[in-house]
């Protein structure tokens, strides 16, 4: 085994690395300015109202969505989040997670789709699945910051890249899993690809996507105090600055606004599965 | 007039179904291919043809390929081989739009476990196959609505299939094949999965609607008794191979291969045979001849009764032995003695009805058409023997 001199691995990734800065500054300029638009848009619109008018919205919304018991969680957490003084920091977090997760539905739903229709694509994205999920965030954050500069949005990068796998992976399975009899049925009626896929195994696989896209909003929320390490705003940072002054106060508030989003996330999402299910 | 014309059909599984192909042609089994190169032979070289307006049924085990034999048909299976002519075109040669058209427009399917798509209300898939071909909202709603009420489902257009019984949704299923109005019905074990008086009701009801619709239904089974039932020609099929087409009688009378010997075995052959099946040529006289050419056709033909028509053949009564010698002593007609009241029977009354009457007559049963005409007689013998299963006599047959 000692004869065989190491493979220089890390010396590839690097000057591959190199290689696509040199040659695609504009794509990833371009990529940078949507993200940063996306992301700063939400942040407005989240931040336009004064703090009690949205905390009454997103409980309207909550009480439309689902049951009384989110609405009150939703009322109570926000208001909590607000007299600890983190309400602007949060809707920073919000926006971000919002456009991670948006961009992930964008980019995952149609891949899922691709790979239930080709089981060829499916063995190639698999193991990449794979390897996006357990490979550790900070190895991709380096590269992401080289390209896309620190800020937010390698960190929204990062968290696609971190939270897109479940959306593919579910709306793939949720597609596979329609009865074998009913794509049958709707091609013997003469059902064009595109009418099987929008009448027939979209709509039955809705609730197992939703449970993907629902995977992947908590993920990419899961991402932020990673993602504030590149200078992303929001909770995140305020985590990350208590941990570095040690101080368990601050830490602690932050991290329980992090938790009340998540939970308001995790509801507010599965109860759109439930909405959906006649 | 045949709409269908399968020529050498074949369906092989496997990585290189050319290759099989050829071991098919030079004769090898398909055990013999699966053995050696690993593929599995669906159907095997079948050719049939099926006129407009019949009741097809393909029948076999689980296995045979029946249900593979009907996906060739609108290539939810590809064929590996062979012709099918719709109306003299080849649906194995059309290509992927002209298949969507011809799948739309001419051939409805229904299958075993309904296949109905759960997020649609009733209505929705009945609408479904109009849906695709862009047919617009109102009128496809009108046509939903009429295959709805068609299969007896009027009223329940808003409901969800999983709100009604196995039956209710199987003529969801039905009403959905029938709705684009197909020239070709395509059922595969349509009935199979429900209760068996159910099924017999489907039964009923698919006859009936055939005798106003005048489709062309393949129908596929494992059942014979379906089969036997609903089939205007029956093929039965045995490890991708057609061993026999042909009637539901011809089967029962002449079975081709000692495996549908086999399979026929177990039908209840009373219920299954008619008393067309076992009558014979009766004895007859006619009105105007005397009491003593009576009794000599008797004797000559070793019966002790006759039975009497006018010269049309139409029944008139029943003459026996003892009354004919009564009749010679007091110088009495034929007409005198005539015994009018006679029990008749359709040619078409299964065996399994005859023994009543048969018990309470002391003569052979006469068979009558609608004008009264004598068709033939039973007699006990005859029953007994189509029923131990040998020498069934030609129907109508004169010995």
């Amino acid at each position: 085994m000692n004869n065989i001199p190491k493979l220089p691995l890390g010396n590839w990734i690097e000057s591959l690395e190199s290689w696509l800065e040199n040659h695609f500054t504009p794509l990833f300029d371009f990529i940078r300015l949507i993200i940063g638009s996306i992301v700063d848009f939400l942040h407005h619109v989240l931040l336009f109202s004064p703090s009690i008018l949205m905390i009454l919205i997103i409980t309207a919304l909550a009480w439309f969505l689902g049951k009384w018991k989110v609405a009150a969680f939703a009322l109570i957490g926000l208001l909590l989040i607000d007299n600890l003084g983190y309400w602007e920091h949060a809707m920073e977090t919000l926006a971000i997670v919002l456009t991670a997760s948006l961009l992930s539905i964008i980019i995952g739903v149609p891949t899922g789709i691709l790979c239930a229709r080709s089981s060829f694509l499916q063995g190639i994205i698999t193991p990449l699945l794979d390897l996006m999920q357990t490979m550790p965030a900070f190895v991709y954050l380096l590269p992401a910051v080289s390209f896309f500069s620190l800020g937010v949005v390698p960190g929204v990068i990062a968290s696609i890249i971190f939270a897109v796998p479940p959306t593919i992976r579910l709306t793939n399975l949720g597609i596979r899993q329609v009865p074998s009899e009913l794509v049958e049925a709707a091609d013997a009626f003469g059902s064009t690809p595109n009418q099987k896929l929008f009448k027939l195994q979209l709509p039955m696989a809705l609730p197992t996507m939703m449970a993907g896209i629902n995977q992947t909003i908590m993920l990419s929320l899961s991402m932020v105090v990673i993602s504030s390490m590149i200078g992303a705003q929001g909770l995140g940072a305020d985590v990350y600055r208590a941990v570095t002054q040690t101080k368990t106060g601050i830490g602690f508030e932050a991290g329980i606004s992090i938790v009340v989003l998540a939970i308001l996330l995790d509801r507010m999402s599965n109860h759109i599965v439930k909405k959906n299910k006649r | 007039m045949s709409i269908i014309e399968a020529k050498q059909l074949t369906k092989i599984f496997g990585s290189h179904p050319e290759q099989a192909m050829q071991f098919l042609k030079q004769g090898w089994t398909k055990e013999r291919i699966l053995k050696e190169t690993r593929m599995t032979v669906g159907v095997n070289q079948a050719s049939f043809s099926i006129e407009a307006g019949q009741i097809f049924v393909i029948m076999g085990l689980s296995g045979s390929g029946k249900s593979t034999l009907i996906r060739l048909l609108n290539r939810l299976i590809e064929p590996t081989s062979g012709q099918l002519l719709f109306e003299g075109r080849d649906i194995v040669q059309m290509s992927a739009k002209e298949l969507r058209q011809f799948r739309r427009k001419k051939m409805g399917m229904v299958f075993q476990k309904f296949a109905l798509f759960p997020h649609r209300t009733v209505l929705q898939n009945v609408e479904y196959g109009l849906e695709i071909q862009g047919i617009e909202k109102q009128a496809r709603k009108e046509m939903a609505e009429q295959a709805l009420q068609l299969v007896g489902l009027g009223g329940w257009e808003n409901s969800y299939p999983d709100q009604l019984s196995g039956g209710m949704q199987q003529r969801v299923g039905l009403a959905r094949g029938l709705a684009n109005d197909p020239d070709i019905l395509l059922m595969d074990e349509a009935f199979s999965a429900l209760d068996p008086l159910i099924r017999k009701d489907m039964q009923d009801e698919l006859l009936q609607l055939q005798s106003t619709m005048k489709k062309t239904i393949i129908f596929i089974t494992h059942d014979l008794d379906e089969a036997l039932r609903i089939g205007d020609k029956i093929a039965l099929m045995k490890d991708g191979v057609i061993v026999q087409i042909g009637t539901p009688d011809e089967i029962l009378i002449k079975p081709a291969t000692p495996y549908v010997e086999k399979f026929i075995e177990d039908v209840d052959l009373s219920k299954v045979l008619t008393a067309a099946h076992v009558m014979r040529k009766p004895a007859t006289i006619t009105l105007e001849r005397g009491p003593r050419v009576a009794l000599q056709l008797m004797k000559e033909q070793g019966v002790s009764s006759l039975y009497v028509t006018d010269k049309g053949k139409k029944l008139l009564g029943v003459i026996t032995a003892e009354l004919a010698s009564a009749a010679l002593k007091e110088n009495l007609s034929i007409g005198d003695i005539l015994i009018k009241e006679v029990p008749t029977i359709d040619s078409a009354t299964p065996i399994n009805e005859l023994f009543e009457p048969m018990a309470a007559s002391s003569i052979p049963l006469a068979v009558t058409d609608d004008t009264n005409r004598l068709l033939g007689i039973v007699i006990r013998g005859a029953v007994f023997a189509a029923l131990a299963g040998n020498a069934i006599p030609e129907a109508g047959g004169a010995n």
